[in-house]
């Protein structure tokens, strides 16, 4: 659609802008503001330039929060886009069961975070929960609290159960949009299944697949309530990862310019994607405008 | 053509493994669930003691603890208060802003849209502590607006998102008749504008109202008695002789309802909500 050029259309954006400011530029200079200043306690604050950043670059701990992150958003990608795109290719087409399939599929995406953290750590209890005692009597030794491959196994058929659903609808969405012609003319053709998948279902799908991946690599990077409800970010710091860490160092150890140091590091790095992010959505809208 | 025309016989096989499929993968999505529906029921005795499928002597007292303890359901009712809160005043200020994006071009649009986006994306756990000094020191501490201004940070950029998602698709004729007509701005947006994009604010409203409801890190970190959130309440199930499971889980149950009672009406555009209106 064209766009008329009008400047008074700053006005209908003023509250947005006024809002958002007050909730994320104020927080956001606070933090810029710790992250270059020492304290000694007492609201009594001098300039400390980088040394914050310099320390952060050496600290084990963050280089093992963000290892930890890094490979759980990596795993998680790798399970749940294959997988979404598999339930989305079996979803009934409409009717009455596209509706039931949707409506149930939709349910772990509206459970509260904590509350899937919970549904989870009872969940693979070894005393109360299905998974935990289904899996003791069969004589696997699992213990998600001590053992460190339990612990991630568990954190990621989690994340897998409760967001795999969002991938499956998005590619559905995708699907929906292919006009049955198409399939019609790929049976002439006497396509095999995959031929009709590869050459007709996947480029479909890959415009709302992108926004499926960017979205999961976020949110899965900014995880914080789910883990820590079930692992703790245990044993020791196995599963530890970014967001977890971040907030023991600045709520729990109030250690202002390391915590401010780790988030300024922690923004920039979801601005970078935002950034892809963004571009790959406009671009996308252009292409389909055309 | 016989290929088109008879497909029937020979496309059966197929649908029934997509119906497979599709039972595997929602029994494992509601497996879990039940499992907390089925604690719920039961007494912790019952499930201390032996282990079942389903609880052998149903029970409801679970819930009657949570529904009648004042200091349980005051967590719901603080949750809704400032989940509410949040969803008026984003709705609000997004519906001229999403007008704005999506009729005019003005200077700094396109970064302005950006900006809004990354804080969509920022993580909240970045956010709490200066959250929490900036409301501590504006006095706003353990207040219901406290929470329903902070969790503004990621709503109002999905509500202007998805709203002006789906204003695109009004054409702008409307909008130039109503003008031609002699209709004034204000007029035009509240009774020819927004009956037209109802869907749009509906879908805008619940995901508002989801994204603040689920949200518990920020919800947390600047309440503590006034107007603690049920998620943080449930804590408080870890007592002395343990935890008390059964009530655990019935807590938790009560919290999926309000997503499962109007996730029907919303099914068509889950996607395209989590999609920030892009799909």
């Amino acid at each position: 659609m064209e766009k008329t050029v009008n400047q008074k259309a700053w006005f209908l954006v003023l509250p947005v802008l006024v809002l958002v400011a007050f909730s994320a530029v104020i927080p956001l200079m606070t933090v810029v503001n710790y992250s270059v200043q020492d304290s000694f306690g007492q609201n009594n604050f001098f300039w400390a330039g980088l040394i914050w950043f310099e320390e952060l670059l050496h600290s084990e701990r963050m280089w093992n929060a963000l290892g930890n992150q890094l490979a759980f958003s990596a795993i998680i990608l790798a399970i749940e886009v294959p997988l979404g795109i598999f339930v989305a290719l079996c979803m009934p087409k409409k009717g009455f069961w596209a509706s039931v399939c949707l409506v149930l599929m939709s349910l772990p995406l509206l459970i509260p975070w904590n509350v899937v953290g919970t549904i989870w750590q009872v969940f693979a209890r070894v005393d109360i929960g299905l998974l935990g005692y289904t899996l003791d009597k069969m004589g696997i030794d699992y213990n998600y609290t001590q053992d460190f491959f339990a612990a991630w196994a568990t954190i990621i058929v989690m994340d897998v159960w409760h967001w795999t659903s969002l991938v499956a609808l998005l590619a559905y969405a995708g699907l929906q949009s292919i006009p049955n012609a198409y399939y019609q003319a790929a049976k002439i053709d006497q396509a095999s299944r995959w031929a009709v998948f590869r050459f007709i279902e996947f480029p479909k799908m890959l415009g709302v697949l992108m926004i499926a991946i960017l979205l999961r690599f976020m949110d899965s990077f900014m995880i914080y309530t789910e883990p820590f409800v079930v692992t703790g970010g245990g044993p020791g710091n196995a599963t530890t990862l970014l967001s977890i860490d971040l907030v023991k160092m600045a709520l729990g150890q109030f250690d202002l310019g390391n915590a401010a140091a780790f988030s300024i590091m922690y923004f920039l790095v979801i601005l970078a994607i935002s950034w892809v992010f963004y571009t790959v959505m406009t671009n996308l809208d252009k292409r389909d405008a055309q | 053509m016989a290929d088109i025309a008879a497909p029937r016989s020979r496309m059966l096989p197929r649908v029934n493994g997509s119906a497979v499929v599709m039972v595997i993968y929602l029994a494992f999505l509601l497996l879990p669930i039940y499992w907390l529906l089925n604690m719920s029921l039961k007494t912790n005795t019952e499930i201390l003691g032996t282990f079942s499928l389903w609880p052998q002597n149903p029970t409801l007292a679970n819930y009657a603890t949570i529904l009648t303890d004042a200091s349980w359901y005051v967590g719901y009712v603080n949750s809704l208060t400032y989940v509410v809160m949040n969803t008026a005043i984003s709705l609000t200020v997004a519906l001229p802003a999403a007008y704005a994006f999506s009729r005019y071009s003005f200077m700094g649009d396109k970064h302005l849209f950006f900006w809004l986006l990354t804080n969509r994306m920022a993580p909240p756990a970045v956010f709490a502590l200066p959250f929490f000094q900036l409301y501590s020191s504006v006095g706003l501490f353990d207040t219901h607006i406290a929470v329903a201004l902070a969790h503004c940070l990621f709503n109002v950029p999905l509500a202007v998102w998805i709203l002006e998602g789906f204003m695109r698709g009004v054409p702008k004729e409307i909008d130039e008749t109503a003008y031609i007509d002699g209709y004034s701005f204000p007029r035009f947006f509240i009774k020819i504008f927004m009956p037209l994009i109802a869907s749009g604010i509906g879908v805008a409203a619940f995901f508002c109202f989801m994204f603040s409801w689920v949200e518990l890190l920020l919800s947390r970190t600047l309440t503590s008695v006034e107007a603690k959130p049920i998620a943080a309440t449930m804590t408080r199930t870890v007592g002395a002789s343990g935890v008390d499971w059964g009530v655990l889980a019935a807590a938790g149950m009560l919290t999926i309802i309000p997503g499962a009672l109007v996730i029907y009406f919303v099914r068509n555009y889950i996607a395209k909500g989590f999609a920030l209106g892009r799909v």
